[in-house]
């Protein structure tokens, strides 16, 4: 995964995604006003200035590279903006994107939701291996999983390409949500529209696709993010979209009034994105009412339509892990162990893990105030901060990338080519990423057990740090690792912002790649999926560790 | 001179295959006497070199000047026109010391911006007028020949196009392929305007959007050529060579075809190299084009996978290739070539 989280990550808190259906709301709204309101706690003190000045800092930084398009257009004036805008070749790019994002998304969708039915709905054997197997694909980066795919079939080009590389690396990004949503589904709801005559199929269409709308369009966006961003993927398959055309014309022009130009195009198609996804969203409650636990909902035979299920499940294994995999050694067996004997290899893997753990650090740790603001006082202010760097990881990273040299060429030189720009840069690109874990980690904490400590004579840092912290360590560290992930396969930025000498593991598999050094490049390749495999790993635990809670 | 470089080449070749040889992790820098024939100081320190060309070209090239002169190498790679602009961007704050390019236009981009640094003058002696420009402020460090790469069971030898500007023709809509997107492309086209003038080029590039099948990177280009997937592409020299020294696997059933004739598509394009005026590192910077320019570096191009023509030094080409002499390239001054205006054709023309 190259590029930003949005707000509605995998692993969201689980309170949105909670049982029971729309039809059962209307009812239940009712008795709401009884039920326990999940109101925060509140502890009797403003936020501490520092933190505020914090979080606050921390997002009007976010607002750099939306505020560079902007400024950049104006100064571009609209003469020639609209000449670098209305041309044939933007209308091209225009056709090829969102055509992309119109077949790729509802298939994501489809085959993220069946997927998740399932392993998790049927009684099909071995449907609990392929939980773990189906989530595997997202350890794989984009570009990576095209290097595989052309090298197996080398004409592969245009948008039908994108489309089935796209789909096979992304339709996990709503496998995930929905697998864990479905489990959490109270069957009584299913059982109740049985009993008054729905059959299976409509079951399925009534009454649990409508209560799997949240994860849907929440996987369903985060797609669409990733489709807007990702360059390598498509750049292997000759396929244009508006960030393959700004990254050639970086390559040309370095940071020239026609790649601004586009990027502010790629910036408003996200916004439409993210508008259309919250407006989508609606005002339903979700949240399961009735006391006590849910029981297990019971699995379904397939009977004559098992080997039907399994076709699928296998199929779709086989094409987004089997053909990339089997690509990936393939090259390694004919490379032998002499593309193994580069120094650079070692050196990259180091530089990698260094950028990936140092940016997870920081990441955690300037995410935090904004968390604390968002779960302890929450309000309009802390609310705007949260939603600011929402945005700033939606954009592409290459648009970010381009502001960032700007800035820091013209204003802050001593920044230049430093390793702490490129942290920078990951922070404003993954910050959501673990701003969602914190503020979920966080809100589980029950306050009280901390104004107990504090009442029995705690410096208030300190009651902070040995109750609420401890609790909320596993949070923290599912949030660093998430950040670690999405570093780790990075590419457009780290190659526009990188000291001088930098060689990453993103990097030297592109460089490689492009002088289709192919066998070179394997090394590289089979080092990133084997640095994203345990985190994947952890976030499908994740997923399911929520779902009983 | 030439000979202690040698010696000094010879003794550091036979370190590195000890060293290889033992996987000894003591090296005992043997860089023999000191060489330096450029300035009166010593060169020493590191320098860091933003590189366009071929990263595996330049790290030999490095590699071989850090084990004669002590001095650490420090690349920054990245594309012709992305690092000029990135460089006339940065101005005087640029960390780098040296800009190596692949084509001239980037280069040119740098020295219009009056970033450039005189080169030595015993660096200037060491190659041919042809191959520098009149300014002295970079000098050409190798060259490379456009070629039109082709599939024999696809096209003909009857066939085969007798000018670069023939592609234009309908007759060739959807037969050939190149990478628009790339600084190599672009400095042929630079030489078509140069030559032919812009309202030629831009009618040619407008044809050519009707034509032209969009590939990314000369090697996919020839890779498309050899699959089948297209008849021809217009492509550099080197790639085919490399390739056929390589497994020949992108390149087997290719053939290639020179246009000659003082054609645009005969075009020779010079690599440049040279010296940032706010380098930090000045004598060290000096020595390197020096070295790349020299006898040694020079080597490295004839001997080496690069496949590049050397210009300089005496050195001759590659056996396998066709000598520089017989490509009959069209006579152009390369700081003319303006890759500014270039780029902002093919924006015009769809490609960017």
């Amino acid at each position: 995964m190259v590029i930003p989280a949005a707000p509605p990550t995998v692993n969201t808190a689980p309170d949105s995604q909670g049982p029971a259906s729309e039809s059962a709301v209307g009812t239940t709204e009712s008795r709401a006003g009884s039920a326990r309101t999940d109101a925060p706690a509140r502890v009797p003190k403003r936020p501490s200035p520092f933190i505020v000045a914090a979080a606050g800092t921390v997002s009007l930084l976010g607002l750099l590279p939306l505020g560079y398009v902007i400024v950049t257009g104006i100064l571009t004036g609209w003469p020639a903006l609209s000449a670098l805008i209305f041309r044939p070749r933007v209308g091209e790019l225009l056709v090829n994107t969102i055509g992309l994002v119109l077949i790729t998304v509802p298939l994501c969708v489809a085959i993220g939701v069946g997927a998740a039915w399932l392993v998790g709905r049927t009684s099909l054997p071995g449907a609990k291996v392929f939980a773990v197997l189906l989530a595997a694909p997202l350890a794989v980066p984009a570009f990576v999983n095209s290097y595989g795919w052309v090298s197996a079939v080398p004409s592969l080009h245009g948008l039908w390409s994108g489309v089935l590389i796209a789909t096979l690396s992304y339709f996990p990004l709503v496998y995930l949500p929905c697998a864990a949503a479905l489990r959490r589904l109270d069957p009584t709801v299913e059982e109740a529209a049985g009993s008054l005559g729905s059959g299976a199929w409509a079951v399925f269409f009534r009454v649990i696709l409508p209560q799997l709308r949240l994860p849907i369009l929440g996987g369903a966006l985060l797609v669409g993010l990733h489709l807007l961003s990702e360059y390598g993927a498509f750049a292997m398959i000759r396929f244009d979209t508006f960030t393959t055309a700004i990254v050639e014309q970086y390559r040309s022009t370095f940071n020239g009034p026609a790649a601004n130009a586009l990027a502010g195009v790629l910036v408003l198609l996200c916004l439409v994105l993210l508008i259309g996804e919250s407006g989508a969203r609606g005002r339903s409650r979700y949240a399961r009412i009735g006391s006590g636990v849910a029981r297990v909902t019971p699995r379904r035979s397939l009977g004559a339509f098992t080997p039907v299920g399994y076709l699928f499940l296998g199929g779709l294994f086989v094409l987004a892990i089997g053909v990339p995999f089997s690509s990936v050694i393939r090259w390694l067996v004919q490379g032998g162990t002499d593309v193994w004997a580069d120094a650079v290899v070692g050196q990259a893997l180091l530089q990698t893990v260094g950028y990936g753990l140092a940016g997870a650090a920081v990441t955690c740790l300037l995410a935090f105030p904004i968390a604390f603001l968002a779960v302890r006082y929450p309000s309009r202010l802390s609310r705007g901060l949260e939603s600011v760097n929402y945005l700033t990881s939606s954009l592409p990273g290459i648009v970010t990338a381009l502001a960032l040299v700007t800035v820091s060429i013209r204003f802050v030189q001593p920044l230049y080519q430093t390793t702490i720009l490129v942290i920078v840069t990951y922070l404003m690109m993954f910050l959501p990423r673990a701003l969602v874990n914190l503020r979920a980690g966080l809100a589980q904490v029950p306050v009280g057990l901390e104004e107990a400590a504090r009442s029995l004579g705690k410096h208030p840092v300190a009651a902070f740090l040995s109750v609420t912290a401890r609790f909320f360590v596993p949070s923290a560290l599912a949030a660093g690792a998430l950040v670690f992930l999405g570093i780790v396969t990075e590419l457009t930025a780290t190659l526009l912002l990188a000291p001088n000498g930098t060689r990453t593991l993103a990097i030297q598999f592109w460089s490689k790649v492009n002088d289709i050094n192919y066998v070179g490049a394997a090394p590289y390749a089979l080092l990133m999926i084997v640095l994203s495999l345990p985190v994947t790993y952890l976030l499908f635990a994740r997923s399911r560790l929520t779902s009983v809670s | 001179m030439l000979l202690t470089r040698n010696w000094a080449m010879i003794a550091a070749l036979g370190t590195a295959t000890l060293l290889g040889a033992t996987a000894c992790a003591s090296p005992d820098a043997a860089s023999g006497p000191e060489s330096s024939d450029t300035a009166s100081a010593t060169p020493s320190g590191s320098i860091t070199v933003y590189n366009a060309q071929h990263e595996e070209l330049t790290q030999a090239w490095a590699d071989e000047f850090t084990q004669e002169t002590g001095v650490t190498v420090v690349l920054r790679n990245g594309d012709d026109s992305e690092l000029g602009n990135q460089l006339v961007q940065e101005g005087s704050a640029s960390k780098a010391d040296v800009f190596l390019t692949e084509n001239s236009p980037a280069i040119s981009l740098v020295d219009n911006a009056d970033l450039l640094a005189p080169v030595d003058a015993d660096t200037l002696a060491q190659v041919p007028e042809q191959f520098q420009p009149s300014t002295g402020t970079w000098t050409g460090i190798a060259a490379r020949s456009t070629v039109f790469a082709y599939n024999p069971s696809l096209l003909g030898d009857a066939e085969l196009p007798a000018s670069l500007l023939d592609l234009a023709d309908p007759a060739w809509k959807g037969r050939w392929a190149a990478s628009p997107s790339g600084a190599d492309f672009q400095a042929i086209v630079s030489a078509l305007l140069e030559l032919k003038g812009e309202k030629a080029t831009s009618a040619w590039l407008a044809a050519m959007k009707d034509n032209a099948v969009v590939y990314k990177g000369n090697s996919t280009v020839m890779k498309a050529v050899n699959a089948g997937e297209i008849p021809g592409g217009v492509i550099y020299h080197y790639y085919w060579f490399g390739d056929q020294a390589g497994t020949g696997e992108n390149s087997s059933t290719t053939k290639m075809h020179y246009f000659k004739n003082q054609d645009p598509g005969a075009f020779v394009s010079v690599s440049g190299g040279g010296v940032l005026k706010t380098s930090a590192n000045p004598v060290a910077a000096q020595a390197f084009l020096a070295f790349v320019t020299g006898k040694s570096g020079q080597e490295i191009l004839k001997t080496g996978t690069s496949f590049e023509y050397p210009v300089s030094a005496g050195v001759d080409a590659n056996p396998a290739l066709m000598p520089l002499s017989e490509l009959e390239a069209p006579a152009i001054d390369p700081s003319h070539l303006n890759s500014t205006k270039v780029t902002e054709l093919m924006t015009q023309a769809g490609f960017l």
